[in-house]
């Protein structure tokens, strides 16, 4: 591996825990958040309405998955300089 | 520790980013949803098999969007096979569902389901092991000097191709042309494929990938990188139905698996984009250890009774 492929693995490796670290802050309060705010009524629905617990169950995961997507696209975008790859 | 209502459990929420983050990777660079680890690792945790089952499902959805969608970005989604397969994915994962109940009503799932995962994960495993590696061999006697790197990240050979193009011959209407996979074959034969597939998903759990993805490269024909895109977006149709099926039985803790998916969202990014550094047979020899590892895990949790 030459000297310039060697600073570019370490260029998106240190990118990639910068990611990482500004990720886990971001996942960490959102999801104590969700478990604050969405239990509860999660699990009334799961009692009472099972078809509706089970597409709402759908629609959060497909929703998160599109909004996590985004964030992890644009913090990939934010530091390797407006690429995503 | 967490308490997770919906199940009854008690689960450090850590483990499971953990393992959505290493299942993300994994599933986002073999096209599978990694349920051959999740199943065994919520199992692990002391989640009974049946929200194993069902709540892996529900973060194979959530994970299998952001990994379709960067391989649809790398042209490795057939869409046309997608649509098709999820058809006969969703009848296979149906009646898989119902197994499950049966097995639950009679008290056994936790051990059926056990056994049958072990055979299914070491016979793939076995197979996948010695076709890559007689693959590359071949590759390697044929023309020595090429690497995968010369021939381009997408390049793929098969020692099973053989069988594969005897598959192909089997002229039974109707026929379909999936012209970006570069096949022509039976519309049953797909089918099939797909229920065995859906039939493994609804029975333990996950998209089933790890089934569907070598029988799309095996007995289809379709490349590996191609095999890898398109399984994951069929996936996301199957295991919506199969989370809609297990939830609506009460076995879906949505709540484990949005945790779980918030690792895998930014692993299945990962895993995607590191496919077109590698070759198909190399992709599918790297594939081996996965299942055998689920196999372990579950035979661990089997003989042991050990929860984390």
């Amino acid at each position: 591996m030459g000297p310039r492929s060697k600073t570019a693995v370490r260029r998106t490796l240190r990118a990639f825990a910068l990611e990482l670290v500004i990720y886990g802050a971001l996942v960490t309060g959102y999801f104590f958040a969700v478990l604050h705010f969405l239990g509860g009524w999660l699990v009334q629905l799961e009692t009472r309405h099972i078809r509706v617990y089970a597409v709402v169950a759908i629609l959060l995961i497909i929703g998160q998955a599109v909004v996590l997507e985004w964030v992890t696209t644009g913090l990939l975008r934010l530091l390797r300089g407006g690429r995503s790859e | 520790m967490m308490f997770f209502p919906i199940s009854h459990a008690h689960v450090n929420p850590i483990y499971l980013i953990v393992v959505g983050f290493v299942i993300g990777v994994l599933g986002g660079f073999f096209g599978v949803g990694g349920s051959f680890i999740a199943g065994p690792a919520l199992r692990l945790a002391g989640i009974d098999w049946n929200f194993a089952v069902g709540t892996d499902l529900a973060h194979i959805v959530g994970k299998s969007v952001v990994a379709a969608k960067r391989h649809r970005a790398l042209g490795n989604v057939d869409l046309r096979l997608g649509f098709i397969m999820a058809l006969g994915t969703i009848g296979g994962a149906e009646v898989g569902a119902q197994l499950i109940q049966m097995l639950k009503r009679a008290g056994s799932v936790n051990f059926v389901v056990s056994v049958v995962s072990i055979v299914i994960y070491l016979g793939i495993s076995g197979f996948m092991m010695w076709e890559s590696w007689k693959t590359l061999v071949l590759s390697k006697r044929q023309n020595p000097q090429r690497t995968s790197i010369a021939r381009g990240g997408k390049s793929d050979e098969s020692a099973f191709q053989h069988v594969t193009k005897a598959i192909q011959r089997w002229r039974i209407p109707p026929m379909i042309s999936l012209p970006q996979s570069g096949v022509t074959i039976s519309l049953w034969i797909i089918l099939l494929v797909a229920f065995v597939g859906g039939l493994c998903s609804g029975f333990l759990g996950g998209g089933a990938g790890y089934i569907r993805m070598p029988s799309m490269v095996y007995i289809l024909g379709i490349p590996t990188h191609l095999a890898v895109g398109t399984d994951l977006f069929e996936i996301i149709i199957s295991a919506s139905y199969g989370t809609f099926s297990h939830a609506i039985k009460g076995n879906v803790d949505i709540l484990i698996a949005l945790v779980m998916h918030t690792g895998a969202a930014i692993g299945a990014q990962l895993g995607a984009i590191s496919t077109q550094y590698f070759a198909g047979p190399k992709i599918r020899l790297a594939f081996v250890p996965l299942p055998l590892i689920g196999a372990a895990i579950v035979i661990y949790t089997m003989f042991t009774g050990h929860k984390l």
